[in-house]
């Protein structure tokens, strides 16, 4: 049997890899802190769920055999045309801003080369652990920088399991948590049939298999991403049949300044702008898809305007027939390790958890470092300044924490560069959300029957009735509903839940004493907790044990 | 009495109208017309504080819930919700548990079994080994003798007709036909809305600070912010955090958090019929040792999910994750049940049971502090002793009588006297 | 290191039955669509279609049972790796349900 105290520290039957620092999320937040850690010597442990470097902005197709070269080499093997590989090169006009990729794979190339980066593709945390082990790793880079003492010897340890379902630990003294976010559906009538799609995953067919959804395709909900999508399917010969914004562009007047202190932002925007004119996609700001019909697949969307309050007008809607459609309101940031190592949130500017950050991007628990969308939607601009900030905090924390070394100094130029950055796009987000804020009314044309929990097929009228009887948090309508306990775990219906029971609350504040400060604020991360990040099979877990404890223990 | 009264509510103003006869030990005094006079305040939005809430406000007491967060969200919403005779022994939590088992059929035929998710499934209970057979068979003699019904499973072919997705290697096992489950936020929220029904009222996002106290006799609470809400009687129902709620009563009493992780799988549908647990899981339950103890408990939910339990541990209020508890659980499980191995985690839930020195659950009167009466430290079975509780409760503030099948004294706080005083 | 153990031409898998062709470095589920095939699960309640939702592996929407093991994620798993996809309805874990002890 297993002495008490070590129960948490002690792995189990994984084997231990120590590392200065861990990076989960290789998207721009998290290859931005990669480098910069790698740059300066650190030992740096880069993990990512998915098959390729770059995330979900600048997501490639699956990595080929020789992606390891291919990423030194920039470009990966090339094949015959027609049905070879799925190229990157075919689909670099889906993305923005290669040019600083190609630059960030590149040094990860080199940093793997140097044996300095330790990277873990088609590998997932499914969860993780602050532990005070006694043993830590060495010192970077062989110097005598003060150890892993001055912070209390603590450190992360990180349950992965990789590609073969191999499980390790991964311990580190720093973490970067850099896992991005996915998209916001809510639900609708249709909503659920074949067809319908996030905008998200459209954009994910397009550039990891270069496949479109269909043939005529509608797009709507609200937001700049929406944008992109339209272009990369109208590129592919697909008929966008609309744009359906549900916001208007006079809602960035208020933000003017903001927008022209960010102008490779208004640029970007400007650019899709014009291609969509270009291509014809039709444009239709304050208008909303209000039911998809089909079905066993979607066949024709119905839209409609919505007036000034954001109410659809659901008497006057127009009717398109399409194959596909694609649905985005806004990004949901992923928190499962942020909220299983207890860091705070704080409510982000869409009036969603986000893990809360001072301006070194720490969160509440000294050794982990949150990056990109965990921090609030941003986009990617800010969470690759956002990533660069991080790793220079954590080279200055674990190399010189008193700052007086040569490098120290020059890297605090650079330092206070990435700091303006991130406080310049961050506005710049604040000021996209409060442009593009989910409507009021977008709840309008869900019916009684419709599925608001996709997985356990909850509908609308239960939750309304959890929602009439007093629950006011998504975890309430949860635990009466069972909307959000399936296989997605509430990541799909959460937005929408929350916002059905804080609809709810806000006509009754009157009556109801506000919550207390700090019951406020872990009932935030308490709805969102799950303790694994990823699903993992029970037979992969009892394999952690070593073998002769795998017995269940008879303690007497 | 209204004219289409349930049995159930016939029952609970019987109930009500012998209540006044055994005047004595009552908190406060009805007045003689029978009108309803006293407020109680019920601090714990839990199983535990719902129930009370429930029997008082049938009893006709004028109830406010107060709660700091919302209602089921403490330890009530990180359990199993189990109702289970099969893991005690003779003594005095049998007899309240078996009071409670027929309190909550009740509560089930009046609030609606569906609406708790109550399930009248059996438990099972399963050797891995010989010994830990004998060893059973011998706990299981000893609740017959007690009048529990306890059916010995011979053989690892009787055992799969019960449980057709068991392991052949288990040597036997014991079923337990009276063991019972409900799902513990429905349970408390069906239970509070009924309360309210009654008049009770709730105050959600409220934390209590203190006592106010009028010639040593409590006159009410005192919230966080300063308000105050006048009480003849305070009910302290706040589970894992009574210790520390006692402390702000000015009544201290020693509960203690001991953790446990709960697994819960992707749905799968009823594949599991029974609560199935090991049988280290009763020693486990009654042991005094700090250190991690795990034993295997398995069973289906309505939802179509499995909930894996159960591990105990004393590490304060760790609110950290364990992988290696993650890990014993998960091999327990694929054990006993090898179909599970596929089957994948897609949560695990963390709570504190609420445990007293001798894991006997507070319920009755403060002598210190007059008007409080403590019904927490439920440890493990917190769920499954609520019925009986909140019905003890309800009697302490009428005055009585207490139910004869129940050696009450067993729970009274005056036992901890030489510990907190 | 991320090596996946059969990559090389003559691709495909099945598809209840039906042969499908794809691309190398597509998932399961672009290859499907591609095909225009939207839908290879149905719902556990009321035996509703489903396929791709989010795209990257959040919803669960797109599960299928992949070379006999049920609940992958169609929009995860390589195709690249796969011989054989069958549709599944329900949890995917059905099978078990029917099963009788007297088999074993
Ligand atoms: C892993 C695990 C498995 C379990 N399985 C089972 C099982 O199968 N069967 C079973 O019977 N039991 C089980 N239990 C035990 C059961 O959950 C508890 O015994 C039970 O929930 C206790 O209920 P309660 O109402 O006393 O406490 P809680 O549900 O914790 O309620 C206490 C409430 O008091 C509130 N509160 C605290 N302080 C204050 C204050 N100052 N002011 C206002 N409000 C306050 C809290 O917010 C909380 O809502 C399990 C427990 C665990 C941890
Ligand atoms: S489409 Fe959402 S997980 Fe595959």
């Amino acid at each position: 049997m297993i002495d008490a105290g070590t129960v948490t520290a002690d792995p189990v039957n994984e084997t231990v890899t120590p590392v200065d620092v861990a990076i989960v999320g290789a998207g721009p937040a998290g290859l931005a802190a990669a480098v910069t850690c790698a740059r300066a010597g650190l030992r740096v442990c880069l993990i990512d769920r998915g098959t390729s470097l770059g995330g979900q902005y600048w997501r490639q197709p699956a990595a080929s055999p020789d992606f390891l070269q291919s990423l030194v080499a920039r470009e990966a093997p090339v094949s015959g045309p027609g049905r070879g590989p799925v190229h990157p090169r075919d689909l670099r006009h889906l993305h923005h801003d290669l040019a600083t990729f190609d630059a960030l794979r590149e040094r990860v190339g080199e940093a793997l080369h140097a044996g300095l980066v330790d990277l873990r593709l088609r590998t997932q945390v499914w969860t993780a652990v602050v532990t005070d082990a006694a043993v830590v790793t060495d010192a970077p880079g062989g110097t005598d920088a003060p150890g892993p003492a001055a912070d209390g010897a603590a450190v992360v340890d990180l349950h992965v399991l990789g590609p073969a379902g191999v499980a390790g630990v991964v311990r580190a003294r720093r973490l970067v948590i850099a896992t991005g976010a996915h998209d916001i559906g809510l639900p609708f009538p249709g909503w659920d049939l074949p067809g319908v799609m996030t905008i998200g995953g459209i954009q994910a067919l397009l550039k990891s298999s270069d496949v479109v959804p269909g043939r005529r395709v509608a797009l709507g909900g609200t937001g700049p991403f929406l944008l992109p999508v339209a272009t990369g399917l109208a590129a592919r010969g697909v008929e966008v049949v609309g744009v359906f914004e549900a916001n208007a562009p006079t809602g960035w007047w208020p933000h003017l300044s903001t927008v022209v202190r960010n102008p490779d932002r208004l640029r970007e925007g400007l650019a899709y702008a014009a291609t969509l004119a270009r291509r014809r996609v039709p444009f239709r700001p304050r208008t909303m898809i209000v039911e998809a019909h089909g079905h066993d697949r979607v066949e024709a969307v119905s839209v409609c305007r919505l007036d000034r309050a954001g109410r659809p007008g659901l008497e006057s809607v127009v009717r398109h027939d399409v194959d596909a459609v694609g649905i985005g309101w806004g990004f949901s940031p992923i928190l499962d390790l942020a909220v299983t190592l207890r860091c705070a949130t704080r409510l982000g500017d869409n009036g969603f958890a986000v893990v809360a950050v001072d301006s070194e991007q720490r969160s509440s628990v000294p050794m982990v470092l949150v990056a990109g969308e965990p921090t609030g939607v941003g986009g990617a601009a800010l969470a690759l300044a956002e990533g660069e900030l991080a790793g220079h905090v954590v080279v200055a924390d674990l190399t010189d924490p008193v700052g007086t070394t040569a490098r120290s100094r020059r890297t605090g130029q650079r330092l206070r560069t990435v700091r303006r950055d991130v406080v310049r796009l961050r506005s710049f987000a604040t000021a996209m959300h409060a442009a593009h804020p989910i409507p009021p009314g977008w709840a309008a044309a869900v019916r009684r029957e419709t599925t608001v929990c996709r997985c356990e097929e909850v509908d609308a009228a239960t939750v309304l009735e959890a929602v009439a009887a007093g629950a006011d948090t998504a975890r309430q309508v949860k635990q009466l509903t069972r909307a959000g306990m399936g296989w997605c775990q509430g990541r799909t219906c959460e937005p929408a839940c929350a916002l059905l029971a804080a609809g709810a609350a806000q006509q009754t504040t009157r009556e109801k004493a506000p919550l207390a400060g700090p019951v406020g604020a872990s009932a935030l991360a308490g709805d969102t907790e799950r303790l694994v990040a990823q699903p993992v099979s029970l037979g992969a877990l009892a394999d952690l044990l070593p073998r002769s404890s795998s017995q269940p223990s008879h303690d007497q | 009495m209204a004219a289409d009264a349930s049995p159930f509510e016939v029952l609970c103003n019987i109930l009500l109208s012998i209540a006044p006869m055994a005047r004595g030990r009552g908190v406060i005094t009805r007045s003689e017309k029978g009108e309803r006079m006293g407020r109680v305040v019920v601090i714990g939005a839990g199983i535990v504080g719902a129930a009370c809430t429930w029997y008082a406000a049938h009893a006709g007491w004028e109830v406010v819930l107060v709660d700091r967060g919302r209602p089921g969200a403490g330890t009530t919403s990180r359990g199993e919700g189990n109702l289970l005779v099969s893991d005690k022994g003779d003594g005095p939590e049998l007899d309240l548990m078996r009071l409670s088992r027929r309190l909550w059929l009740e509560l089930g035929d009046h609030l609606g079994r569906d609406r708790l998710e109550l399930d009248e499934k059996g438990g099972l209970v399963v050797a891995t080994s010989d010994a830990g057979l004998a060893g059973l068979r011998t706990f299981a003699a000893g609740q017959r003798a007690a009048g529990v019904d306890a059916i010995d499973v011979a053989t690892a072919g009787d055992l799969r007709r019960l449980e057709p997705l068991l392991s052949d290697r288990l040597p036997g096992g014991v079923l337990y036909p009276e063991d019972l489950q409900v799902q513990p936020v429905l349970a408390a929220d069906a239970l509070v809305a009924g309360a309210r029904q009654r008049g009770a009222s709730t105050r959600f996002g409220v934390e209590v600070e203190g006592a106010v106290t009028s010639g040593g006799r409590l006159t009410g609470v005192r919230l966080v912010g300063g308000e105050v809400l006048g009480a003849d009687a305070v009910v302290n129902a706040a589970g894992t955090w009574g210790g520390e709620v006692g402390v702000r009563l000015g009544a201290p009493i020693p509960v203690l958090p001991r953790r446990g992780f709960i697994l819960v799988t992707e749905p799968v549908g009823p594949l599991v019929r029974h609560k199935v647990y090991t049988a280290e899981y009763v020693d486990n339950v009654a042991s005094n040792d700090a250190a991690l103890q795990t034993s295997t408990v398995v069973e289906s939910t309505r939802g179509g999910t499995i909930l894996i339990g159960a591990s105990r541990e004393r590490v304060g209020y760790d609110a950290g994750m364990s992988p290696k508890v993650v890990a014993r659980l998960a091999a327990g499980a694929v054990e006993i049940f090898p179909f599970l191995r596929r089957v994948d985690l897609l949560r695990v839930y963390r709570g504190f049971r609420p445990y007293c020195p001798d894991h006997l659950p507070v319920i009755g009167p403060d002598p210190r502090v007059p008007g409080v009466i403590h019904a927490c430290g439920h440890e493990g079975a917190g769920i499954g002793l609520a019925a009986a509780t909140g019905y003890l409760v309800a009697r302490y503030l009428d005055g009585g009588p207490m139910p004869d099948e129940v050696p009450v004294s067993a729970f009274v706080p005056d036992r901890f006297a030489e510990v907190s005083v | 290191m991320t090596r996946p153990d059969h990559v090389g031409p003559g691709l495909g898998f099945t598809f209840d039955g039906r042969r499908i062709h794809h691309r190398p470095g597509q998932t399961v589920g672009a290859a499907l669509v591609e095909h225009d095939i939207l839908a290879w699960r149905t719902t556990r309640h009321d035996g509703r279609p489903r396929g791709l939702f989010c795209g990257i592996g959040v919803c669960f929407d797109c599960l299928v049972t992949v070379d006999g093991i049920p609940n992958q994620r169609a929009c995860v798993v390589l195709a690249d790796e796969v011989e054989e996809i069958t549709t599944q309805s329900g949890s995917g874990h059905d099978r078990l349900a029917l099963r009788d002890p007297a088999d074993d």
